[in-house]
């Protein structure tokens, strides 16, 4: 089916949505008399799939969302929902012949992202390969752990959301709560999820992850800059994943994404695709570049290169 | 619809009667469940995280149990076939309680995909019009499509019969037969679509093999007759139903064949792994072999592989097949084996190793035995409620009596052991009397 039809599709549900809407919250208001948090919990139950919400709807859960947020967190914090820029497509490089394995990245991310520390989440997972097997996931070591990096006759590899150009986590999703934006970078609507794993048993990369339990995160780490599909604080039971940092790449100003900002060796090259003039298009053009799991026919836009 | 209502109020007064028995094996299954229910409270309290999957192995135990059991309720179409294609009379008189044991079947599903989910709260995401379902891209909006539409047409068959059967009126078949036709196709469609939910999936080269569904419908048309050939015998012991020995005999015929199919279909998919020794092969390696160390599921696959292929000459051999001590054996072989091979066998090593070669081994836990506990007595509950519906009114023991209101109930105990039941015939004319 056709984005077009689709949207036009749901305009239909609208109406349907609203009398529901109505109803519940006529409901709630029976069930939970004069009580403050009943709103708001209502509000957040009967949410619509982000991808259908128009601009007042949008900015009223955002701001419902800050609210929340800064209240749990103590903090003022902001929840953007910037759309995709026209005419940028976001690609990634990532130098094996730099990269020390020394996970910086790792925790750049998580600092960067809120994801929970306890349990904790990782959207990155750097594997240690040995150089005589070259790029042999069955013999990866992921737990590596010697006191210095790098190691004699290792060599290492960060993984993480690959943003498929065919991505086959989206089309298994039975709700649409995640799909591929038009900047190419896959979401999660983590209000929509319902927590089912689907995505999780056919993404190829094991990028994404599951909020087992409650998240915890500690107020004081709390990243107050945050994205609707990006790094806002998660709840629990929900599937979450790298977004590219959404939430710095989208901004007029551009920063790089955090693994890109903390790598000490360079070994991260981030840019727009559709810009000839950009670093990632001249790796791709003029580096052995490979992409991971190539006969899978995801098309990642994660390209792994050999800088020397 | 006042007359559904009488036959309803009917039910009710009936499912309420029963021997000292028929209430402590209810009482046992609702115990059950409330030790489920609890369980899966802490488990909504606490997170899936009470549960042994993680990010490595995130479908586990709710999920093997759910496809192992997709299979059990496919396998009503065995009895559906000989019934009404082949209209052979002794599983003619049978077929209704192969289509409740279907209902009961889809609701276990149906539970255990619930309980499976992260945000049970949000389940209405999938209704359509209301939410989103992502059909027709997520074979997972297709398992939800054909399983409640497998389940309602189960339930509308059984109870159009039974409904007419309580009126003492003929069924109208230009109704029903052609429901009936169409479940036939549906039965092997929830099969299809609940293989082709792993199939489907390139990242897991141990489901992504063209042969799942055909293996799936095999083992599905074994466990679920095993099943059924040890639910006949216990409804014939301990109810005053009558099932006819050949019938028995016949379903454990076919299920020799489709033991003999599903052990063809294992033997061309490990065939093929071992031969072409390949990357893909590291799944199946873990499960038959253990691999780097790994080995938990290694003595399970074998006492399954173990068990079918018993099981497979039992029931081929005719002198077995038709000794009730080999027969049930064989039943429970099949039973288990099927279960074991079907259900962690095959969620467990998609996952292992993970898409990046990590190892995590998963054995379930104790709250997510006691939630799958839980469901298989709520299906044990609702199978046993309908059958104390069906099987009075298939008896002419529950029908609506002279005034064409009131229900007639000449079955008051249900449960009973049959040799006890002769005895107390007097007992019975009494209750009859007044």
């Amino acid at each position: 089916m056709s984005d077009k039809e689709t949207r036009d599709k749901k305009i239909f549900r609208l109406t349907r949505r609203k009398a529901l809407k109505g109803l519940a919250a006529g409901l709630g208001a029976l069930a939970f008399p004069g009580k403050d948090a009943s709103a708001s919990v209502w509000e957040a139950f009967f949410q619509k799939n982000f991808r259908e919400l128009g601009k007042p709807e949008r900015d009223k859960i955002l701001a419902r969302l800050e609210k929340e947020y800064s209240a749990q967190f103590g903090k003022a914090v902001k929840v953007k929902a910037t759309p995709p820029v026209e005419g940028v497509l976001f690609g990634y490089g990532l130098d094996l012949s730099r990269c020390i394995g020394c996970r910086r990245c790792v925790y750049g991310c998580v600092d960067e992202n809120n994801q929970s520390r306890e349990p904790q989440i990782h959207w990155i997972r750097v594997l240690r390969l040995e150089k005589e097997k070259g790029v042999d996931l069955e013999h990866a070591e992921h737990y590596y752990n010697p006191a210095k990096v790098p190691e004699e006759g290792y060599f290492y590899m960060p993984v993480q959301c690959q943003q498929c150009e065919n991505p086959p986590c989206t089309k298994v999703c039975p709700v649409q709560a995640t799909w591929k934006e038009n900047d190419g970078i896959v979401v999660v609507d983590y209000n929509w999820c319902i927590g089912c794993r689907y995505c999780m048993a056919a993404c190829p990369y094991g990028a994404r992850h599951f909020n087992w339990k409650k998240p915890g995160l500690p107020a004081a780490e709390m990243n107050p800059d945050t994205h609707y599909l990006g790094n806002r604080p998660r709840p629990v039971g929900v599937v979450e994943k790298c977004t590219f940092c959404i939430q710095r790449t989208r901004e007029p100003e551009g920063r790089y994404p955090a693994c890109v900002e903390v790598c000490p060796v360079g070994a991260r090259k981030f840019g727009n695709f559709l810009d000839p003039a950009s670093e990632i298009r001249y790796a791709i053009e003029n580096k052995r570049v490979f992409i991971l799991k190539e006969e899978l026919n995801t098309q990642p836009k994660f390209y792994y290169f050999y800088f020397t | 619809m006042k007359k559904v209502w009488a036959f309803l109020k009917g039910c009710f007064v009936l499912l309420r009667k029963g021997s000292n028995f028929y209430y402590a094996w209810v009482t046992f299954l609702l115990a059950l469940m409330a030790i489920g229910t609890l369980a899966y409270i802490s488990q909504l309290y606490s997170g899936l995280i009470i549960t042994a999957m993680r990010d490595q192995v995130s479908w586990g135990f709710y999920i093997s149990n759910f496809t192992f059991i997709v299979g059990v309720a496919a396998a009503a179409v065995l009895l559906v076939i000989p019934a009404y294609v082949y209209k052979w009379g002794p599983i003619k008189e049978i077929a209704i309680l192969g289509e409740l044991l279907a209902v009961s079947a889809m609701v276990m599903c149906l539970l255990f995909v619930t309980v499976d989910l992260g945000r049970p709260d949000r389940f209405w995401h999938l209704i359509p019009k209301i939410g989103i379902l992502n059909f027709p891209q997520s074979l997972l909006a297709w398992d939800v499509v054909v399983l409640n539409m497998y389940l309602v047409l189960n339930f509308v068959i059984a109870g159009y019969m039974l409904y007419s059967l309580y009126y003492k009126r003929e069924p109208n078949m230009k109704y029903v037969l052609p429901l009936l036709l169409f479940s036939i196709p549906a039965a092997i469609s929830i099969h299809t679509v609940t293989a082709f939910l792993y199939n489907g999936l390139a990242a897991r080269p141990f489901w992504n093999a063209s042969i799942l569904a055909p293996r799936f419908l095999a083992s599905a048309f074994c466990s679920g007759p095993a099943f059924m050939i040890l639910l006949f015998q216990l409804i014939r012991k301990w109810t005053n139903f009558e099932i006819k020995d050949e019938a028995i005999f016949k379903i454990a015929e076919l299920i020799a064949y489709a033991m003999f199919v599903n052990l063809f279909l294992l033997g061309a998919e490990v065939f093929k792994e071992y031969y072409s020794d390949t990357a893909h092969l590291a799944p199946m390696k873990y499960l038959y072999q253990g691999l780097s160390g790994h080995s938990d599921l290694v003595s399970y696959i074998w006492t399954a592989t173990f068990f079918n292929i018993t099981a497979f000459f039992l029931f081929l051999i005719p002198q077995t097949r038709e000794n009730f001590i080999t027969l049930n054996i064989g039943s429970i072989l099949i039973f288990i084996g099927v279960y074991i091979e079907k259900g962690m066998g095959l969620v467990v090593p998609g996952f292992v190793p993970d898409v990046l070669g990590e190892f995590y081994e998963y054995s379930p836990t104790g709250i997510e035995l006691l939630v799958t506990m839980g469901i298989w007595a709520t299906g044990l509950f609702v199978y046993t409620m309908l059958l104390r519906i069906a099987i009075p009114i298939m008896n002419g023991d529950f029908h609506v009596g002279e005034d064409g209101v009131h229900p007639y109930i000449g079955d008051q105990r249900f449960l009973v052991r049959r040799a006890a039941m002769y005895k107390k015939e007097p007992e019975r004319e009494d209750l009859l009397a007044q």
